[in-house]
């Protein structure tokens, strides 16, 4: 079978992002960027499948600048094939991708798209769904488990509360949560192996795709600040100012 | 036009979230109708018919909603959307799960988890783990929307009486099928919901001290248990107890972080905590920069006393 994994390029988790003074949007400016933390999940979880013989081909798709070829070279380093880099400046929402994505499936017809649950930059978690809406496909979301058999695909999820378990048939789109699985150490010798895998430019125009955004963002500001308060200086003091705010009670 | 927010629940219990939603809902459009989908739900969609403010609840009552599929539920969602001008969720795992299916169907871009109905289609909504709030006015004529649940009252429970209407199932997708759940009984109540809220990290070191110094503090103080992602990835705690990012959003009356160091991710899920009590050795922690109350010490010590306050 083939897995298609979109990925997109992010702020590195560790870095606090600054808002911009003009409260226009968010200072990206030398910033570290990463591979988004639930993509490298997927990526890793597709590599998977292709050493245990499931998979035949991963193809990574990433919608975004140029320079997200470094992130795409991230995914072949961990074991992806070949990959799409659909490129534009502009800010690409969930639905867009969306759009896109699905001509991409369209062309590729793979068997399984295994996407990220959610950006950590925009926070949206919905580009996974919208797919699977778009291209009439079943979802496996929030997978912590995936066990694939006689066409189908078993997805454990992390619900409210607990896991749940469904069964998909193929073609499906799943999105990872951070316990599907833990991303291998990628080795220099693999990042090497890696810049040779061949990364197809795209424009979004060469899908027919208008990727004009819905949402227009009036202001992008810091939420409000907590003081820091008091140290205490023992568990008594501690306990006390606890029970002033009702704990125990 | 109206608003039709799905109704999440638990048994016949109501989802706290989906009264939050309501409440959301409420402050786009005073004209709300209510969705109840699900298999022998009638008792559901009696409560939801109480909830103040309700101007109709929708049910949808078949064995093809029995477990929430998104690719049953959502073609329901899209069959009904005609009168609406927004379809409004709680951002719980099912809101999360079938609004985006819901939007794209519709095709809408959906405005995930916001904090504020600043107008019929302005919104505030956090980004970058709360690092920043954003300002979106959305140019979609039907408006797809998931709600922060502790960034709204809940609507009350009590006071309404509205009619309740069936609607025709869809059919089955025949795309999906559950197969089995497992939830966590902890008898702790709802970590999403709870008004209070213990947290134990990493520094834990096993599952037995995380059993024993916090979730032995916790059923002292009849808490709601959390967790960092190092705790949980460790396994000194179940997935559904991480807070942060990515994991719950909780804003209790008081969240007491225990050998929380306090990551961005962590804070993201719990800095809008009314109070914020931390315990930590290391006096630098992050955690202490917001925290309301902070005592440095080990928790080895600390804990075995602070239980015995209690």
């Amino acid at each position: 079978m083939k897995v298609i994994v979109p990925v997109k390029r992010v702020i590195d988790y560790n870095l606090r992002p600054r808002v911009k003074t003009d409260g226009s949007g968010i200072d990206l400016s030398n910033l570290k960027m990463s591979l988004n933390p639930f993509d490298e999940i997927a990526v890793e979880e597709a590599v998977r499948l292709k050493e245990k013989g499931i998979a035949k081909e991963v193809v990574l798709v990433s919608i975004g600048v140029s320079k997200a070829q470094d992130q795409l070279k991230t995914g072949m380093a961990i074991g992806a094939d070949r990959s799409i880099l659909i490129e534009t400046e502009e800010n690409v929402e969930p639905l867009n991708v969306a759009k896109l994505l699905k001509a991409v499936v369209d062309q590729e017809k793979p068997d399984l798209v295994i996407a990220g649950k959610q950006a950590i930059d925009d926070d949206s978690n919905q580009t996974g769904q919208m797919l699977a809406a778009l291209l009439g496909w079943p979802q496996g979301c929030f997978a912590s488990k995936l066990t694939i058999a006689d066409n189908k695909i078993e997805v454990t999820r992390e619900i409210d509360g607990g896991l749940e378990t469904i069964s998909l048939n193929l073609p499906a789109v799943v999105t990872s949560d951070l316990r599907l699985n833990e991303p291998r150490f990628v080795s220099l010798p693999n990042i090497i192996k890696a810049r040779k895998k061949p990364i197809e430019i795209k424009k979004p125009e060469d899908f027919g795709i208008d990727i004009t955004p819905r949402l227009k963002t009036l202001k992008v500001e810091e939420p409000p600040l907590r003081q820091a308060g008091e140290k205490v200086e023992s568990v008594e003091e501690f306990a006390a100012k606890l029970k002033e705010w009702g704990v125990g009670a | 036009m109206s608003v039709l927010v799905l109704i999440d629940y638990n048994g016949d219990i109501l989802d706290e979230g989906s009264l939050s939603a309501i409440t959301a809902a409420l402050q786009i459009d005073s004209e709300v109708d209510l969705l109840v989908a699900g298999d022998n739900v009638r008792a559901v969609a009696e409560k939801a018919a109480k909830i103040k403010g309700v101007h109709k609840v929708l049910l949808a009552d078949s064995p093809v909603y029995a477990s929430a599929l998104a690719e049953n539920i959502a073609p329901l969602v899209v069959k009904l959307a005609d009168s609406y001008q927004a379809i409004v969720a709680s951002a719980n795992s099912n809101g999360k799960n079938i609004a985006p299916r819901v939007a794209a169907l519709l095709d809408s871009q959906q405005i995930s988890e916001i904090i504020t109905v600043v107008s019929p289609d302005t919104f505030r909504r956090p980004i970058y783990a709360g690092n920043a709030i954003a300002t979106v006015q959305s140019a979609d004529s039907k408006k797809v929307i998931t709600v922060r649940a502790t960034a709204f009252e809940k609507a009350k429970a009590e006071g309404g009486d509205a009619p309740i209407e069936a609607v025709d199932a869809t059919e089955d997708s025949g795309l999906s099928r559950f197969i089995s759940v497992d939830l966590q009984q902890s008898g702790r109540g709802d970590l999403s919901t709870a008004p209070l809220v213990v947290s134990g990290g990493r520094a834990l070191g096993s599952p037995e001290k995380f059993h024993e110094l916090i979730e032995g503090f916790a059923d002292r103080v009849h808490a709601a248990v959390g967790a960092s992602r190092a705790a949980v990835d460790s396994e000194y705690a179940p997935n559904d107890c991480q807070v942060g990012q990515t994991g719950k959003i909780v804003a209790p009356e008081v969240y007491i972080a225990v050998g929380i160091s306090g990551a961005i991710q962590h804070l993201a899920g719990m800095k809008d905590s009314r109070k914020i009590a931390a315990i930590n050795i290391d006096p630098e922690a992050p955690i202490f920069q917001i925290a309301d109350i902070g005592l440095v010490g080990d928790l080895f010590e600390v804990m075995p006393a602070l239980i015995e306050k209690f």
